[in-house]
């Protein structure tokens, strides 16, 4: 047994600088691998970094050599698109080899280009069309609460997902069952594949809305690595219904040429890209080194 | 038409409730949902029995899916129950995302499938459904052919792991099985994927599903009296479909009529035509329902209307042995 439990450890300036080391080495591994995969979603990958390095480097409770361990905090990933930053956590974390990072979206591959909880390890979910992944994250409250696990469920969601009824649906039922062990985190970069969320199709006033739906709210800014662990800690605590963070993020944060633009959420950077994105995010790694 | 028998009639759906609950004492691990139509899907009784284990989602399938599959994920065999046309409509994509690609051991239980449901109206029928369940990959699909056979189907279903579309009706019907799962004296045994011949005959071969399984039995009756000897073959199981057992039919018959409470576009009749076009080709014709929607009114009414009684057996069995060489 392997089971990574750090939870309860303070929020030390080690942790923070070590969480914001891991966000830029998934950063680097998303673009690296949706440019060698000549597809896939780099922006938003880049927008959920900090929070699923927070997730699987601090928070979650899970056994990497025991992935389907009973105990386990589940994670699902309901953005399904932006699973790079997902396999390149997983990998980190242990759950399966990292040269598999490098097979993305190619024939035979453990890693499909939308998750794909069969195929690879420590994936909870098959997602990627969008709109379901808060359902399932009900269904396995639920199961939690009838079995007694302590266990707790994390569904990261994208703005432009929740568009879906479906979400609504789940967010309704939630509050309605009362779920204090499920916590939705919305990556609100204001962008999705057409253009501006807001353009597109309103989704404001947010935090009212789910207020509305009978859930607690917190909101956060998304990139910084304190808050967030402050606000997955303040959400245990929040008893008789269920949490949503949201979390204003960047889509394509950490790359100055992708931030704030819409045409790459759904294409990888050409090679020459590549180098220009990885150099401004090792700039930034060895800035981290220094302060 | 000399001998008139009482005939035991009951719903599937009532069948499926009250086996539902005695599984639910032996099985601590089911789990059932629904969409606010526990009262009609008979779940009620599980709902009141299992308070703990049964979760309402009010009318919102989809999120019922999703949910189902999160428990499913957890070790939980999942009842979700609904009518058919929203089970495998409204919250198609769901069942195929969430359930059926991960092949999570789900169980759709859909009451109030075809046009026997009746008065409510084409919102409320459902002809499509065995099409487009059974098209997906993982996914069984059972339709019972009277009460005794939905308390065997479910039964089995409990101990079969994967999802699964079981597809029921509204209407109190013919019960054609003894108590003990009997057919005339002959005790049966249901398997998943097993048709059974009802009646062994020569000359065509009556393929039945659902309520038409007792409309085929008419038939039998009154071809027999004609002097054409028919087989009559229940094919519960759609998928995985008994090919051994139908390609023998064709073999031994030369002929097939099937005959089911669907549309005659992607159900049981294109499922057995897929089957023997490959291994062993012969006529058919198909009984169902038409290429339309059908319409408010009595369910037995509807049925004579849209074809889908003994006599447009009869008539399908005639037309096939004319084609028959």
């Amino acid at each position: 047994m392997a089971i990574f439990d750090h939870k309860a450890e303070s929020h030390s300036k080690e942790l923070v600088q070590r969480l914001r080391r891991i966000a830029l080495e998934i950063r680097k591994d998303s673009l690296l691998m949706t440019t060698k995969a000549g597809s896939g979603h780099p922006g938003g990958s880049l927008s959920a970094a900090e929070i699923i390095a927070c997730l699987y480097f601090h928070h979650l409770r899970y056994d990497p050599e025991n992935p389907r361990w009973e105990d386990r905090d589940r994670f699902i990933l309901s953005k399904g698109h932006v699973c790079p930053a997902l396999y390149s956590a997983l990998s980190r974390a242990g759950f399966f080899p990292r040269e598999a990072l490098w097979t993305l979206r190619k024939i035979g591959s453990i890693l499909q280009g939308h998750p794909d909880m069969r195929k690879t390890p420590g994936v909870e979910a098959s997602t990627g069309s969008l709109g379901q992944g808060l359902s399932i994250g009900v269904g396995m409250a639920l199961a939690g609460r009838i079995d007694r696990k302590s266990y707790r469920v994390y569904v990261l969601l994208g703005d432009g997902e929740l568009d879906e009824g479906q979400v609504w649906e789940a967010a309704m039922s939630a509050a309605h069952y009362k779920l204090d062990n499920l916590l939705a985190i919305v990556d609100y970069n204001g962008l999705q594949l057409d253009g501006p969320v807001n353009e597109i199709m309103s989704i404001e006033p947010l935090a009212e809305k789910w207020r509305a739906f009978g859930w607690h709210v917190m909101e956060i800014d998304g990139h910084n690595v304190r808050q967030i662990l402050d606000a997955l800690d303040l959400a245990e605590r929040i008893k008789g219904k269920p949490t949503v963070i949201i979390a204003h993020t960047v889509k394509g944060k950490g790359v100055s040429f992708m931030e704030g633009k819409v045409e790459f959420h759904g294409k990888p950077l050409t090679e020459e890209q590549l180098k220009l994105a990885l150099k401004e995010l090792e700039l930034q790694e060895r800035l981290l080194s220094t302060s | 038409m000399s001998e008139v028998k009482e005939v035991k009639v009951m719903a599937t759906r009532d069948a499926y409730g009250k086996t539902l609950v005695e599984l639910g004492r032996i099985y601590k691990n089911i789990v059932v949902l629904d969409a606010d139509l526990s009262s009609s899907t008979r779940t009620k009784y599980f709902a009141k029995e299992f308070p703990d284990r049964f979760f309402n989602f009010g009318i919102a399938e989809a999120n019922m899916m999703g949910a189902a599959a999160g428990l499913a994920s957890c070790g939980k065999i999942v009842f979700a129950s609904t009518f058919a046309i929203f089970a495998s409509q409204r919250a198609y994509n769901q069942f195929r995302q969430s359930i059926a690609y991960p092949n999570l051991n789900v169980k759709v239980v859909a009451s109030h499938g075809g046009i026997s449901v009746g008065e409510d109206g084409v919102s409320h029928h459902c002809t499509e459904d065995i099409a487009s369940m059974r098209v997906i990959p993982n996914v069984t699909v059972i339709v019972p052919a009277d009460a005794v056979e939905t308390r065997e189907a479910v039964k089995a279903l409990v101990k079969h792991y994967g999802p699964a579309y079981l597809r029921l009706g509204r209407p109190k019907i013919p019960v054609i099985y003894g108590e003990d799962y009997s057919f005339e004296g002959r005790k049966l045994n249901f398997k998943i994927g097993e048709g059974i011949t009802l009646k062994d005959g020569s000359d065509v071969t009556i393929v039945a599903t659902g309520l038409m399984v007792y409309e085929a039995l008419q038939a039998f009756e009154e071809l027999r009296k004609e002097g054409i000897s028919a087989k009559v073959i229940n094919i519960h199981t759609i998928k995985p479909i008994d090919e051994n057992l139908l390609i023998k039919a064709a073999r031994e018959t030369g002929a097939i009529v099937t005959a089911e409470e669907h549309s005659v576009i992607g159900g049981l009749g294109s499922a057995v035509a897929e089957t023997i076009v490959q291994s062993y080709p012969v006529p058919m014709q198909f009984v169902g329902v038409k290429d339309v929607f059908a319409e408010s009114g009595p369910w037995k009414e509807l049925l004579k209307k849209y074809g889908l009684t003994s006599s447009d057996i009869v008539k399908a069995v005639k037309r096939v042995l004319k084609l028959k060489k």
